[in-house]
């Protein structure tokens, strides 16, 4: 121990600081990238279930080692460039879908100070870095020179940019609420038990919000992008192998965001709903697991994505104009609204919420 | 050299280098994404000059929602590159000139005495440049940013009545409030009948 001390005050500060950061993005891109691995499991799982077949249960006990199977094939697979197809854009459309759904979780506090950058404009940030999902999918139908690529491209680019508007309000009312857009702040905000948390004023909003999350990840019933009846498989039809890998990665990872951000914003992240309730969190051995810590925010995070493969099993997709009237005339006036309300009782200071 | 200086030297060096490319490259499509390169350098310089909010609302609005619109536009339409690049030696004098003064006048600027501004102290950690520039848009500069509000909702309004107009009346179209109010009883009529049978049992 005292070696590898000594190894490490060897470097200079700055390469130390680089260090510590390196490897606390490893410490949370593994775990995500797991965890999206084994969402595709869970959603081949759980939709079985619901329509009353095993899903997948041949490779490993009950299936486990499915999603090892599958990134194994898709390594394998063969990466096919079309032809006329803009080389340097195909290529980057994929990393430009990945980095943005990645790069969101820097801000991401999984517990009281456990977060890699705590930084004032969390949320902010998390608006900004999020807008920048569409240009993979934009380009990715752009690069491959095909009519069902730019087609649903299209598509995908107008819903993302409608739903997103619909989105930032929500998450106005939020900051609004909480006084504050640094995401440890407004989960602090909320601290009290489970009758504190900003869902029950924001109620509208967090619906809109949600709604909006699964429009903006392109998921069922909003998943006209990847319509495969009318055309064929969307944006990513010419992409195989790796590069369309991505793509899924893309897509989960930006659920699990969503999700997170919806337990985070809404249902006070890592705080315990029985916060307050002493008999309980005093209570010998449970009492740990009763009070605050990144469990809870891991619980609310999987509530929420299988609300996505709920969604999934039970609804038809939309029509698209349908997706654009929800978007722009339903959606944004309600968060409007909302927001009108919301500033009327921030002024009175309605307890125990909004002082 | 400090870290700090590194950075932001490797920050100019793409954001000049992405600009000209903007302005050089052929197709229309890299220009933007250039462009698109453009806006994130210079998001990080503002940060690293301490005015982080303005930073990420550059990267939300013009990235993320203008430069969209942008290329949703540049790919909608058929581009005849050798056409765009006929004039180039035409007005190449009138872009020299432009090029020319405003050098100039940066130049002029730059090296003036009276404009020079005194480095400011850094902030701690802790400030919120945020909050601050929220205090002084709705205390001090609440009508100009209120009328600003206004001019920009006109224009919201010009746009679309300059492009909105009246399908022909030969366009099928769909007027989805119909479509939500419709019943069953509207589409379906159920016919009340005896059962034929052919003795065939």
């Amino acid at each position: 121990m005292d070696f590898v001390l000594s190894i490490w005050n060897a470097f200079p500060e700055w390469v130390q600081t680089v260090l510590v950061i390196l490897i606390k993005i490893v410490a949370i891109l593994l775990p995500l990238i797991l965890a999206v691995a084994y969402t595709t499991y869970a959603e081949r799982k759980v939709i079985g279930y619901m329509q009353v077949r095993m899903g997948p249960n041949r490779v490993g006990p009950k299936g486990w080692l499915q999603p090892i199977a599958d990134v194994v094939k898709l390594m394998f697979k063969e990466v096919i460039l079309p032809n006329k197809s803009s080389r340097f854009v195909f290529y980057l459309a994929p990393v430009l879908a990945l980095a943005p759904a990645f790069v969101a979780w820097s801000v991401m506090p999984f517990q009281a100070q456990m977060v890699l950058a705590d930084i004032n404009v969390g949320l902010l940030f998390i608006l900004a870095i999020t807008s920048l999902d569409v240009f993979g999918i934009i380009l990715a139908g752009w690069a491959s020179n095909s009519k069902y690529a730019i087609l649903s491209a299209m598509r995908a680019g107008a819903q993302v940019v409608s739903y997103e508007i619909a989105m930032g309000f929500a998450l106005v009312g939020v900051l609004m609420a909480a006084g504050t857009m640094n995401l440890s702040g407004i989960v602090e905000a909320q601290s009290g038990g489970i009758t504190h948390w900003f869902v029950w004023p924001l109620i509208g909003l967090f619906l809109v919000y949600f709604i909006s999350g699964v429009a903006e990840t392109n998921r069922a019933p909003f998943d006209v992008a990847e319509g495969e009846s009318e055309i064929v498989a969307g944006f990513h039809v010419e992409y195989s192998g790796m590069a369309f890998a991505l793509f899924f990665l893309a897509e989960y990872a930006n659920m699990l965001l969503i999700s997170a951000l919806a337990a985070i914003l809404f249902f006070g992240g890592w705080l315990s709903p029985f916060q307050g309730v002493d008999f309980l969190t005093e209570l010998p051995f449970i009492g740990v697991l009763l009070g605050n810590g990144i469990h809870w925010l891991l619980l609310k995070t999987a509530f929420f994505i299988f609300l996505y493969l709920w969604f999934r099993a039970t609804f038809p997709r939309y029509r698209y104009d349908q997706i654009m009237r929800l978007g722009w005339k339903i959606l944004i006036p309600v968060t409007l609204v909302w927001i009108f309300g919301l500033g009327i009782a921030i002024a009175l200071g309605w307890q125990p919420w909004l002082s | 050299m400090g870290f700090e200086q590194i950075i932001f030297y490797l920050l100019s060096a793409v954001l000049l280098a992405s600009a000209v490319s903007m302005v050089t490259v052929r197709n229309p499509v890299y220009a933007a994404l250039f462009l698109i390169l453009a806006f994130f350098n210079s998001a990080a310089l503002w940060v690293m000059l301490e005015a982080e909010f303005l930073g990420v609302v550059l990267i939300l609005v013009y990235v993320g929602a203008v430069m969209v619109l942008f290329l949703f536009v540049i790919m909608m339409l058929d581009i005849n590159i050798d056409v765009m690049r006929e004039g180039f030696i035409k007005y190449l004098p009138v872009g020299l000139l432009v090029a020319v003064v405003v050098a100039a006048e940066m130049v002029m600027v730059l090296t003036n005495k009276s404009l020079h501004i005194p480095k400011p102290t850094p902030q701690p950690a802790d400030y919120n440049n945020t909050e601050v520039l929220g205090e002084q848009l709705y205390t001090y500069y609440v009508y100009p940013f209120e009328i600003a509000a206004v001019i920009l909702l006109v224009a919201i309004i010009a746009a679309i009545t300059l492009t909105h107009r009246k399908r022909p009346p030969s366009t099928k179209s769909q007027n989805p409030s119909d479509q939500v109010k419709v019943k069953s009883t509207d589409r379906v009529r159920i016919v009340k009948m005896k059962s034929e049978s052919t003795g065939g049992d």
